[in-house]
């Protein structure tokens, strides 16, 4: 071990640094490049223009998230669009040797959903997609970027980017939750903190005994939104936890080699006492069940809260912020956000479409029923997840309390596929952006919040305190 | 790969006043089915200059006095959101060829400096002020001079700053990675040699 301390975004970092660039960044080799249909056609193109192969095809995998449909399973798919863009990434793995996780191989779905679950993300590697999200892998303490497809060009051509190193901030949560909130929460509460660029230049590790005791899907959630606080990385050092998830999955090592790769893993952990460029530490006795009242995920409160008012700004941008969401979302300043009427209930997204997810919704929706008027759809975040919901019986729980249960794809978190806002529909959203139009509708509205929130929203038909109505304590 | 030095930008100027303009703000989700970058420059900001029922709103950028406008400003945190290289494909297409914000979302700054696109950081002030010449002459041309690190507009002039990778890169015509990472090849194969998880299976 060297004397000087490191984190693990350090370790990772040099371990995987090729060189230095003229213009000062560093050619980093990216491990694993995940790949879907919306930000690698034109890479591809690139790649095709400048007569390059996939240098590292084995280490490329795909999906098909964004624009399938989810109450439609044969193709061609209605939307011819949306067909073509299969057809090009179907066209493109074929071409290009790339593993392609399509309908056909059951093993569909998100891409931050699908590469967990078959062991790919693994700790100590750095993983690169062209989505933001991609920061939910650092979860598995892998350093993980979402690029644009210029970037995409460059990993498919090189398995390299050039970047710039990133600040460390550790954020530490320590205690334990309250009964009735969430990862979600904790993340929307530290988003609430930090504003939505507070995380410009830092990468983000979570730490504390909140996270030591959060699951795999837990901690999933919170680096997933790392990117709405500003920041591009987000990650978790590994531990048993990590190990024990990844423990069989179809792309974990096995025998002699887990035990070597556990070993590694484990090294990649932040040694103790190594530097931080920042640290912010939070009680997890503070942190309610959150919701967002306006068009970014840093304009959130609890649920107990009141809508915020113009009047109560703490600074000129932050009154015009205000007074533009709340004519967006046309709410009423000042008054509780509880009680607000919903038109639509999503549940899904690489935030929350996990078993856990759906698992815990279905234990508190069973015997309730879906308010009159209110949409509400469940979208597992993969195939694999559909099928362990539906093994639990979890689907009939849901269709039973008036849930349309779905096929896997990123449906309502973003306007790219047939479900859709109408209007300015007001939806109760497991996903992670409230952007203005974000679920379809330039005028729809969407409440963040965590899925048991989404499902007590459901059932009351306005947004609720999933605690008392699910009388959890 | 021998790439343009990317100097100094000069055109014509418009302001788009706000903070935190987003990713799904500056192109639409929906405009993002597509295979190819070509013709996205007219969904620029696309839900914000036209209503729900499709009639234009009279956003600045369609302005006939800022036609052909190929400097962009704006607020705080521009290009938050996304990874999608649609939103600076969008600006480029649209006839942009630099942005002057108060600061910008890291990966949006990324994307933006791939295209050549310098996205330079003012002081709120100074932003106004060059907003209020705009105003007063829309015809007025304003010069974002990378190099020497100032926006000038008639005898008037402002500092900006730029993070110095993205510099070096515009002003030294390595802005695109591509070539240099290429270049590199040799070198990545023997990084990925140690790494256990990186040999074929
Ligand atoms: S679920 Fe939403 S945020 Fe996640 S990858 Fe899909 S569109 Fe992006």
């Amino acid at each position: 071990m060297s004397a000087q301390p490191k984190s693990l975004f350090e370790k990772v970092w040099d371990a995987h640094a090729v060189r230095i660039l003229a213009n000062g960044q560093t050619q980093l080799l990216i491990g694993t490049h995940l790949i879907h249909e919306v930000t690698s056609p034109q890479a591809f193109g690139m790649l095709r223009d400048l007569g390059l192969k996939v240098a590292f095809p084995h280490r490329t995998f795909a999906t098909v998230d964004h624009i399938v449909p989810t109450n439609e399973l044969v193709e061609p798919y209605k939307d011819n669009l949306a067909q073509a863009m299969m057809d090009e990434l179907r066209k493109n793995c074929a071409q290009f040797g790339v593993t392609f996780f399509d309908r056909a191989s059951g093993k569909q779905g998100i891409v931050h959903i699908v590469g967990p679950e078959q062991g790919i993300t693994q700790p100590g590697t750095t993983i690169a997609c062209g989505d933001s999200h991609t920061s939910t892998h650092g979860a598995f303490g892998a350093i993980a970027f979402g690029i644009g497809t210029s970037q995409v060009r460059d990993v498919l051509a090189t398995q390299t980017m050039a970047l710039g190193a990133l600040k460390v901030r550790r954020i530490e949560v320590n205690g334990k939750l309250r009964a009735g909130v969430y990862a979600k929460d904790v993340i929307l509460h530290i988003i609430r903190l930090t504003g939505v660029n507070g995380g410009t230049g830092f990468a983000y590790e979570y730490a504390g005994s909140t996270f030591d005791a959060f699951t795999m899907e837990e901690r999933m959630t919170v680096c997933n939104m790392s990117i709405e606080g500003g920041a591009r990385v987000g990650y978790v050092n590994p531990d048993e936890t990590t190990f024990a998830y990844l423990k069989g999955r179809p792309y974990s090592p096995t025998g002699a080699s887990w035990d070597a790769a556990v070993a590694r893993w484990r090294s990649f952990a932040s040694d103790t006492g190594c530097r931080y460029d920042d640290v912010i530490k939070i009680n997890a006795d503070d942190v309610a069940p959150s919701v967002t009242w306006g068009i970014n995920p840093g304009q959130g409160i609890s649920i107990t809260e009141n809508i915020p008012s113009p009047e109560t700004a703490t600074s000129d941008d932050d009154r015009a912020g205000i007074i533009e969401a709340l004519e967006y979302m046309k709410l009423p300043a000042g008054k509780p956000i509880k009680g607000v009427k919903i038109d639509v209930a999503f549940i899904g997204s690489c935030t929350n479409g996990r078993l856990s997810d759906f698992q815990e919704v279905a234990k508190y929706v069973k015997g309730h029923k879906v308010a009159p008027g209110v949409r509400a759809i469940a979208v597992p975040g993969s195939q694999i997840v559909g099928l362990q919901c539906e093994k639990l019986g979890l689907d009939k729980i849901l269709i039973e309390a008036g849930f349309e249960w779905r096929a896997a794809g990123c449906s309502m978190c973003l306007a790219m596929n047939p479900d859709k806002l109408i209007g300015d529909e007001l939806c109760a959203s497991s996903s992670n952006r409230n952007f203005k139009g974000r679920q379809g509708s330039i005028t729809g509205r969407t409440v963040l919040m965590s899925p048991v929130m989404v499902a007590a929203a459901a059932v009351t038909g306005v947004v609720s305190d999933a605690r008392e109505v699910f009388a959890v304590n | 790969m021998a790439l343009a030095k990317i100097t100094s930008v000069s055109g014509r100027g418009v302001y788009v006043p706000g903070n935190d303009i987003d990713t799904d703000r500056i192109i639409p989700a929906r405009f993002m089915k597509c295979v190819v970058f070509d013709g996205l420059g007219e969904f620029l900001f696309y839900d914000v200059r036209h209503t729900p029922e499709g009639v234009p709103t009279g956003h600045p950028i369609d302005k006939p006095e800022h036609k052909g406008a190929t400097v962009l400003l704006s607020g705080a945190n521009f290009g938050c959101g996304s990874s999608r290289e649609h939103a600076p494909q969008a600006i480029h297409k649209a006839g942009f060829r630099a942005v002057i914000a108060e600061n910008f979302a890291e990966i949006f700054f990324g994307n933006s400096t791939t295209l050549g696109i310098p996205c330079v950081q003012a002081a709120r002030e100074d932003i106004a002020k060059v907003a209020a010449a705009i105003e007063k002459n829309p015809a007025l041309e304003i010069t974002v001079d990378v190099t020497a690190l100032e926006v000038r507009f008639g005898s008037d002039k402002i500092t900006i700053t730029q993070r110095e990778s993205a510099r070096d890169g515009l002003i030294n015509g390595r802005w695109d990675a591509i070539g240099d990472l290429i270049d590199g090849l040799t070198a990545v194969q023997a990084t990925a040699a140690k790494l256990p998880y990186m040999s074929a299976a």
